[in-house]
Formats: C-alpha cells, structure tokens, sequence
C-alpha cells in the first residue's frame, strides 16, 4: 500500500442495507509502526446498523483468550457512541488487506490498534452527525451522540443512528485523522469492565473451536510422523490400515523438510476421529531417523557443560571495558543457571479442517497467525494465495503455539488429495506434545563485578543455546538489551550454539520466559554479595529517569517507568516487614520488560520437606495510560502469574532420548492446577505512555521471584529449573 | 449394535462400536461437540460429564457401559439448578478465558454443588484439581463456584 493509494481510497464508505440498516466500512490509514518495518496501510473495521437500531461490529484478529474480540470493538463502540448492550460482534475472516495485523503474538495488539480503532468508530459516528445536521438543517458542529442517537439540544430533536441510514449513505466520509477523539475522562466502555463476548456461547457449549467445525461429508483425519522430529518416510503396511472399519483414505504425505511447513507423514481419513485413530493403532510405518537419532537431553547437556567451560565460540555484545573492568573488582560474583526444553499444551489439541474444490482451498483454522498460514499453503501446494480463505474459528488456547501453521499445512495437503471432501485434521494428545515448537533449553555462565562500594562495574553472559553456525533459533536469542546488560557500562555476552532436530518457537513471553528467571535470580545473588536487596540493587542499576534505546525492532525501555513499578510492589508486598516471617518462609522479587510491558513482582514461600507452597503474590505493572478492560487485565495478569509458577513448580520439562521427545500427555509434562494457586494482588501503575499489551509481561518476573523466596526461605538457590530441592 | 441411553433428559439411540468412548459419541454421533477432547487418558477433565448426576470422564467411558443409563453434558446442564447457577455466575465473572476447558470445569462444579451445597477453598480444590485449565482461570473458577453457592435459593 503506497502513500498515493492510501490519499486515493475513500476512508469511510457507507451503504445501505436491504430491510433498512447502514453498513459503514471504515478504512483507517495505519501508520507505519517504526518497529514493523512494514508500509503505511489502511485497516478496514466494519460496523452495521440494524434495524431495532442495533449495531453488529467485526471482530476482525484471532481469539486466543486473551480478549481481543472483546477489547477492539470495544475501542470502536466507544468513539461509535453506542451502548455496549446494543453491540454483537461477528469474527471476521483473514484477510489482511481487508483488514490489517490479524495476529495474536508479541502482546502486541493493543498498541497497534489502539488508535486506528477508535478513528473508525469516530469516523462513522461523525458521519450520522454530519447526517442529523443537514436533516435538521444545523451546523455540523451542534448535535451531539449518545447510545445510537444523535441529538439536538437547542431543539430537543432526537433521533435514532439506523434512522439516518439514508442520509449518512449519501455522505462524503471525513477524515478519520482530523476527528477529535473523546477525553477519557468520558468512556463508558473502554476502561469498564466487561465480559469476553464469546462467554455466554462458552457456558452454554455451543461450538465455537476449531475442533467442533462441521461440514457436510466430512471425514476424520489423523497424522503419523516420525517420532524423531524430521525422520523421512520409508515404508508403511499401507493397505493393511485401508482394510480397517471405518477407514476410507490412508495416504501418504511427502514433506519437503521443514517443520514449520510440512514433514513426511501417513494420513488416515475415517468416517470418525475415534475410527481413524484406533486404525492408527495397526499403523507399522518405518522412517529414516539416522539424522536425528543421535540427538539427546543427555548429549545436550554434556556439550554445554564441556561449551562453557571453554572460550565461547562467538561475541553478541561488547560494551565499555569488561575484562579491564572484572581485573579491577573489588569482588566477583559468578554463578551457572539452566533451563529445559517446555511444550505449549494448548488445552485444544492442534487441528485445522480443509477442503479443497476446485482449485480453490477453504480452510478453518484456529490460527494465531493466519497471513503466515495462508504463504505457507500457497508455497508448499502450489496454490495462489488469493485461492486460499481462511475462516478464524475462537481458539483453545494459543501461548504462542498457533503462531505456527504447520497444522494448517498438513491439513490443506490431506485436503488437497481428496478433492472435493472436507477433512478436519487432530492431533491426538501425544502428537500435540511431540509436534511442538518447543522453547528451548538454554544454559548460562553469569559473571558481575562489584567495586568497593558494591557498585556492579561490569557484567557477562556466556550463553549455551540452540543454532546453526551464529544463528541462534527462533526464540533462542541473546539479547544484547535484556536487563540488565543494557544498565551496566562494561558487558561481554557470548554464546555457543548447538544443534538439535527438535523445531523450537515462541510460548509467552519467548526468551524472556528464561531470561528473566536467569538474570534477576543471578542479581539476587549479587544483591546479596553486595549487602542489598534485589529491589534497591535494581534501583542503583536503573539509576535516574531515562529512556534507553531497545535493540533492532524493540522497543525503548524508560528507566523511570521500571522504577515506579519496583517502588510499588515493595510498598504494597510489605517488603521491609519480610525480616518478620517465621523460619522456613520467605519473600522473593523480580523484575521484568517485556512485550513493552514493565511488571516488578514478590513471591511468598514457605517450605517443609522440600515441598514448597507459594502463599501469596504481589505484581505491580505499568502497560501505559489505559487498562481498555479490566475484567480481562486482571485476568491476563492472574494467568501470566500462575503459568510461571507452573514452568518452576509443576515439573515441566520436555527431555529426549535418541531423537525422540519423551513427554506424551499431562502426567508427564505437567501444568499448574487449582490446588497450587495462591492469591494474587494485582495493581497497575497508570502513566502517561500509549497503552501496551498484557498478554506475556506479566510472566517474566514471577519465576526470579518464586526462586529467591525459596532463597529467602531455605538458604538454597535454585539455578535449575524446574524447581527440584531433593 | 444399537445402545440406548438419556442425554440431557431426551432418550437416545445410536448404533456404533460399544467399545468407542462417550466423548466421541457425544461429539460425532450425537451433534453434542459441547464436550471436549483434550488429553484423551482422564488427565485433563475437559471431557467431563455427569452419568447419573456423579462427574466422570467421557474419554475413558465406553459408551456401551452407559447403557440404560442418564448423561447430562454442558449443553444440558443449565436444567439442572445448581447448573444455572453456575452458568450465571461464570458469566458475570467472566470466567472463561480461551474457554476451551470450561465446559469441563462447570460440570465438574455441578457435581461439587450438587453434593457440598457451600464449599471452602479446601473442599474447591479437591474437587476440581482433575480439571486443568491451561490459561489458569483458577482464581475466577474458585470465585464462580463460591458465587453460584451463595445463590442458592435465588430465583430463576
């Protein structure tokens, strides 16, 4: 999308509905977000007005559970002027010209959208009043809106949006740009707490998941691959499984090598999943895996021990004088950290359903991340993307697993062999856990140098990962802006990177899920060498109110926002009265920046017999100068929390033996349940910053917080995890 | 062979192997898909309904082993008083988040319900650590279960 485009199209068309409504379709120009890299663009939001002046407004990103559905139209219907009980709103399909950013990653949602939201319910709002002015023959500055209607206070004239219908159609659109949005001291929605929309349908059962989509004739597929990710196919009992009940198709699939698109598989196509899946049972495939077989937990750890006890193989940052610096300390503090492989576990097992007609593919996909989905089929079928639809079903649970395609493209290449029926592709549990993009492992060798006055002079990182050559995989980055390498003048970070078939990507708040457990348990070791507290030393180190540039595509972090974070969870955890807890309990803090996001958090421990129980959590956090809802920021908050004490406490890991992942079901790669929540205190620093997402940063910080409480309690560090005290 | 049995209070029959488990005949035989699959070894509790008015497993139950007996799934639960209420209270929470475990969750709250009218947090716990919820929702679902015990007695 040029510039000369964006100045040619009509921002805000509006037409008349059969049976009497107005439908608007508002294109607002985005601008280009300096951290996308991507051109200026128009994003299209619809609302139409019913008759009963009722209003149905698009939901247009994918639903993960973390409120989008709820929170973008929210934004319109605000500047829209409606009621929210007034207001349906209807999930779009993809289409990212149509409609932008669709994705749900990065907590990045929020700051995207929160202006060019708001400009399209303004837009249309303006055009009903620009409609009543001329009917009423007023200037356009004298009406004013409120629930649906446009009033007139000198006349006492009012009347219904859905009644301008034919006035506001003829209308030239304004400029979205130019409007004047409403002070926020006015909402009535944005900054109320409200529901997800979905709620009523979720309590009632109704099918909303990919998993429950249903189409005329469809048939039940399932999907061997090989065990050791990335194994070839060689040869199967192929017609053996054909003669089974309900068995109707077993085809084979012909990968071209990458995970993240497709791998060599058996699909089975049954009249039933049950049917297909207990055929599965007689399926005798044998694969080629002398590529992968010799990859191990085990064989991880050995080369990381052996990386780390050598000169790294290569500089990520250098900064200042770090070897003048640790010559000179006063003392050095080291200590070596570690952390597993983890598996999403969506709640909803990966599927996707395709059908593919006449050259054309539908698909419905419960998808994080649907553009991306859409270039992979084209690129690994052969089809153009502008033949491929993608409908958006509501998601179970996505944590960054969805922002793969992988099942999309396996279902649209099962599809695409039976022309004509649809195939509604599942995983079963064990596949869900052995299909992963798992987060992967990553060990570290810290080092920080103190002078005589406990000052950190200098810090290193020498980090053993996962990567081919200096390319660390995806989520595997050392970043050279992490905390706290960006508030230390001398810093040496260096990696080794090993090799590995396992597929790795995003779960929430990728990198910073481990680093943030790392680096702020490594400072509360370095905290207490210098006789402080993880909070004050954290103030030294942040120093005075400044912003400091982020690294490539991320974002500034501003000292100053960090700072009101940490001094409002200390104040409202009690942390100076934690010298009055009994023995064998103890109060832990971490700190965190993430997805833009600042959260500061304190963990309260007890623990007997090595079991530890967590009491209570306080979070403090600062995503800017509004909370668009916050039923859902309590709840994004609360589930950040509990899944991090999960990653610690529950026993997650994923291991492999001979190319294999071990872990099949949640006996095995466990996820935090009821009876280990602890309450959770949860307040907002509001500043005046645009409003960030809070899908991840709120995770970071609990896990650093969690082990130093153990600390505090116990005398032990915890520098493995998960959490093993025996 | 035909297998009889009551889903939500309506008489059912459908002719399919005894041995295929109640989730996947609620859900492929019986249009119910309210019911969801999600470990698939009686690990999660998202397949959870009531055979008789007790929780049980769907996935680990074969339907031939309902036979002549009374299922009640989330689409049918609402019937059920400590079912409305519980469906009114996790609305006015808000306590889904992605949803997926949820119907899970409210029936095995029923069952709570129906047998503990006021449940504490230890009684809570013990009763619904079989149902996972993998966004976390724990802190809304123990408020849920607390709210819809309060309105016992409240009309309809």
């Amino acid at each position: 999308m040029t510039a000369a485009m964006l100045s040619r199209r009509r921002f805000v068309g509006a037409s008349l509905l059969a049976g009497g409504g107005l439908m608007f379709e508002l294109a607002v120009p985005i601008a280009a977000h300096a951290a996308d890299g991507a051109e200026p663009r128009l994003l299209t939001a619809f609302i139409r007005v019913l008759p009963g002046n009722r209003f149905v407004i698009g939901g247009k990103n994918a639903e993960i559970g973390q409120g989008a559905k709820t929170s973008l139209p929210m934004m319109i219907a605000e500047e829209f002027d409606v009621d929210w009980d007034q207001v349906t709103v209807e999930q779009t399909h993809a289409d990212q010209s149509l409609f932008g950013a669709q994705s749900a990653g990065g907590s990045r949602t929020t700051a995207r959208e929160w202006l060019p939201m708001r400009q399209a319910g303004a837009a249309a709002r303006q055009m009903l009043v620009m409609a009543a002015a001329r009917k009423w023959n007023v200037p356009e500055d004298g009406p004013t809106t409120a629930s649906g209607m446009v009033k007139d206070r000198r006349s006492g004239r009012s009347i219904a949006y859905v009644d301008l219908a034919p006035e506001a159609a003829m209308l030239t659109p304004p400029d979205p740009s130019a409007l004047k949005l409403k002070d926020p001291a006015q909402y009535r929605i944005i900054g109320k707490p409200i529901p997800g929309v979905d709620t009523p349908a979720i309590v009632a059962g109704k099918p909303l998941f990919g998993i429950d989509v249903a189409q005329p004739g469809l048939l039940h597929a399932v999907l061997e691959t090989c065990p050791a990710v990335g194994g070839r196919f060689k040869s199967a009992n192929l017609d053996t499984v054909r003669a089974l009940p309900g068995v109707r198709h077993v085809l084979t699939i012909t990968g071209n090598g990458e995970a993240e698109s497709l791998l060599d598989g058996v699909a089975i196509l049954a009249e039933s999943f049950w049917a297909a899946n207990k055929a599965r049972e007689s399926l005798e495939v044998a694969w080629d895996d002398s590529a992968q077989a010799g990859f191990s937990t085990e064989s991880y750890a050995a080369q990381a021990a052996t990386a780390l006890g050598a000169k790294a193989a290569s500089e990520v940052l250098r900064k200042g004088e770090p070897d003048a610096a640790f010559a000179a300390a006063a003392r050095t503090v080291e200590a070596r950290y570690d952390y597993p492989f983890l598996a999403h576990g969506t709640l909803e097992p990966q599927n996707c359903t395709a059908l593919f007609k006449d050259g054309a593919l539908e698909i419905w996909a419960p998808t994080q991340n649907p553009e991306n989905g859409r270039g992979l089929v084209a690129k690994a079928l052969g089809i153009a993307p502008e033949k491929i639809r993608i409908n958006l079903t509501r998601i179970g649970g996505g944590f960054g697993r969805r922002l793969m395609n992988d099942y999309m493209v396996q279902a649209a290449a099962i599809a695409a062999k039976v022309p004509g029926t649809p195939v509604k592709l599942l995983y079963t549990r064990q596949d869900d856990f052995r299909r992963d993009f798992y987060r992967p492992a990553g060990w570290h060798a810290f080092a920080a140098a103190l002078d005589g006055e406990g000052k950190v002079t200098a810090f290193r990182d020498h980090f053993v990962g996962f990567g081919t050559g200096e390319a660390p995989v995806r989520a595997g980055e050392l970043p050279g802006a992490m905390v706290p390498a960006n508030l230390v003048d001398a810093v040496l970070l260096e990696q080794d990177l090993l090799a590995t078939n396992l597929p790795t990507g995003w779960l929430r708040a990728p990198g910073s899920n481990a680093l943030g457990f790392v680096s702020q348990a490594f400072l509360d070791e370095v905290a207490e060498a210098a006789g402080k507290d993880l909070p004050s030393l954290m103030l030294d180190l942040l120093g005075s109110p400044r912003a400091l540039a982020g690294e490539g595509r991320g974002p500034a972090f501003h000292t100053g926002r960090a700072r009101g974070v940490i001094e409002k969870v200390v104040a409202m955890a009690d942390w100076q009265g934690r010298g009055k807890l009994p023995k064998g309990r103890g109060k832990g803090f971490g700190f965190y920046f993430s997805h833009a996001g600042y959260f500061a958090e304190v963990v309260e421990v007890s623990v007997a017999d090595g079991q530890v129980k967590v009491h209570e959590v306080w979070a403090a956090g600062d995503v800017g100068s509004q909370i668009v809802n916050p039923l859902n920021a309590l709840h994004q908050v609360q589930g950040s929390v509990i899944e991090g004490l999960g990653q610690a406490l529950a026993g997650q890991k994923i291991t492999q033996v001979a190319g294999v992942v071990e872990q099949a079901n949640f006996d095995t790669h466990p996820f935090q349940r009821i009876d280990a929540t602890p309450k959770i205190n949860v307040e907002f620093v509001i500043t005046d910053n645009p409003p960030t997402g809070l899908g991840e940063p709120a995770l970071p910080p609990v896990i650093p917080a969690l082990v130093n409480a153990i600390h505090a309690a116990t005398g032990k560090r915890v520098r493995s995890l998960p959490v093993d005290l025996a | 062979m035909a297998i009889r049995f009551t889903v939500n209070g309506a008489a059912r029959e459908i002719d399919v192997d005894p041995e295929k488990p109640l989730l996947w005949a609620l859900r492929e035989d019986l249009g119910l898909p309210g019911t969801k699959f999600g470990c698939g070894a009686g690990l999660c509790g998202a397949c959870t309904v009531h055979l008789d008015g007790a929780a049980i497993r769907a996935c680990l139950t074969p339907v031939g082993s309902v036979e002549g007996q009374s299922i009640t799934t989330i689409e049918g639960v609402a019937a059920l008083d400590a079912g409305r209420r519980v469906g009114e209270a996790w609305h006015t929470l808000d306590v889904p988040q992605c949803g997926y475990c949820q119907a899970g969750q409210i029936m095995s709250a029923v069952a709570l319900l129906t047998e503990v009218p006021d449940p504490d947090d230890a009684a809570i716990d013990a009763a619904m650590a079989g149902n996972l919820c993998r966004c976390s929702t724990y802190v809304r679902i123990r408020a849920g279960i607390k709210a819809a015990a309060k309105s016992r007695g409240a009309a309809a």
